[in-house]
């Protein structure tokens, strides 16, 4: 049977890997490839690179950066961040990115989802979702701009909207959970997950291994994501897999 | 030499990249002269099997490859370039293929025999069965490769799955006829275990073209 992903992000900034790893031997802790390469011989199962640039000329880098990554790395690889336009879509993929992931732009035009999986394919259109409870709807919220801003959206509606479109994946992030090292928000992760035919990977808030067991089994995420505890070495891709697999959980 | 056939349709760029990391001259052309001048061709794809199959058959490509192949040219069709051996497609309505292998593309019917219902596409990775030898699968091990995919091969001709994956149906992964292969996973994406089967594929050319 299929097995579960983990994933770790890496947020680059003008072509440059930020809040990067500190822990291990390499000759240059900023540079994507490397950092890739080091990754993949950890066993991660996929990669994602958030793009944080904030000018044109930090852009136009991350093209260079994905071809550079693509020439080197044998597991597929997700680019979000900057991506606001169907022509901003094929520059990404065609430097050889295998999927571009959509937030803000999903949510300001969601037939940019619809013309990115006509045009591509489902499997290449992930949405990123950044949610958080909001007690006067019971549910939770979707907000754009990095979660600075809340939109009309209920999670589970926005999901299935963006499944309807062509969406051929969701990355959910919990913003009551990122950044905590509490855990993944197994419930709604759980929620989405059941609410949507396409996989889930659930991200925020993991801090040991025993979370990714609970976003796998309780949370019925297809794949997790993390950052910082994979950079700041509070635990490893390896580690975490040996953990699951101990727990029954099918992992690669 | 090989050539990867170019009709617009797939990721060409890692695909060349894993050639050339394996040291592997190619090339990428829809140039049905150029590509004849190879010793082995590559047909990869992304997309719709309807739209895929429309420009092989408007560009004469699917007479080039079929014609190709009759002559001794060995072929890799990765990904949809897999589906598109087989003889017919569901997807958007039935469409013929290149017919080189038996075998039609049916849609996961995301739910189970027993009424379960479970994910579609079929994305991530899954672990290889052998089920025929083959020089595309020499010193590979039964390892995981990265599959994304919503339909897949439904054949009767049990000796053309070398390799498969169960992901509720037995899904073939690996297909192979004489000269003509093909791996539903991307394996230039799956890790070791992929980039040896591609490995396998370029030694067979080689070893045609000598």
């Amino acid at each position: 049977m299929i097995t579960k992903r983990i994933i770790p992000c890496l947020d680059v900034k003008d072509g440059r890997v930020v809040k990067g790893v500190q822990f291990v031997q390499l000759r240059d802790a900023g540079d994507p490839v490397e950092l890739a390469k080091f990754y993949d011989e950890q066993g991660a199962d996929e990669l994602v690179f958030l793009d944080i640039s904030a000018s044109h000329e930090g852009r136009k880098t991350m093209v260079e950066v994905v071809e550079q990554v693509a020439a080197q790395l044998a597991i597929p690889f997700t680019v979000g961040g900057g991506i606001h336009s169907l022509d901003d879509m094929k520059k990404i993929l065609r430097a050889g990115a295998d999927k571009v992931s959509l937030n803000t732009a999903a949510v300001n035009n969601p037939n940019l989802v619809t013309e990115g999986a006509d045009f591509f394919g489902s499997q290449c259109i992930v949405v990123a979702i950044d949610a958080k409870y909001d007690e006067t709807i019971q549910s939770w919220r979707v907000y754009t701009h990095g979660g600075r801003r809340a939109t009309e959206w209920e999670v589970v509606a926005w999901a299935q909207e963006v499944v309807a479109r062509g969406a051929g994946e969701i990355l959910l992030t919990s913003m009551d959970c990122d950044g905590g090292k509490n855990g993944f928000d197994v419930a709604l992760t759980k929620t989405v997950s059941e609410a949507v035919p396409v996989p889930v990977i659930a991200s925020g808030g993991a801090g040991s291994a025993e979370h990714f067991l609970a976003a796998f089994v309780e949370g019925k995420a297809d794949a997790a994501l993390a950052a910082s505890i994979f950079h700041y070495k509070e635990t490893s891709v390896r580690e975490v897999k040996q953990y699951l697999r101990t727990q029954g959980v099918n992992v690669r | 030499m090989i050539g990867i056939i170019d009709y617009g349709m797939g990721n060409l760029y890692s695909v060349s990249k894993a050639l050339e990391r394996l040291g592997c001259e190619y090339i990428v052309s829809s140039d049905r002269e150029q590509l004849n001048q190879t010793n082995g061709l590559v047909l990869p794809g992304v997309g719709s099997f309807r739209d895929a199959m429309h420009i092989l058959n408007e560009t004469g490509l699917s007479t080039f490859i079929r014609t190709a192949v009759q002559e001794g040219m060995p072929l890799l069709g990765i990904c949809l370039g897999m589906q598109l051996l087989f003889e017919e497609s569901e997807e958007n309505g039935r469409t013929a293929g290149l017919q080189l292998l038996k075998g039609r593309v049916v849609r996961f019917p995301g739910v189970t025999a027993t009424g379960e219902t479970y994910k579609v596409p079929h994305m991530g990775w899954n672990r290889l069965q052998f089920r025929h030898s083959s020089p595309i699968l020499a010193g590979v091990e039964e390892g995981y490769v990265y599959f994304v995919h919503s339909y897949y091969v439904d054949t009767d001709d049990d000796s053309v799955v070398l390799a498969s994956s169960v992901y509720d149906v037995d899904v073939p992964a690996v297909v192979g006829k004489d000269r003509v292969f093909g791996t539903q996973f991307h394996p230039e994406k799956s890790s070791t275990t992929g980039m040896r089967i591609l490995q396998n594929f370029v030694s067979f050319v080689e070893g045609k073209g000598s």
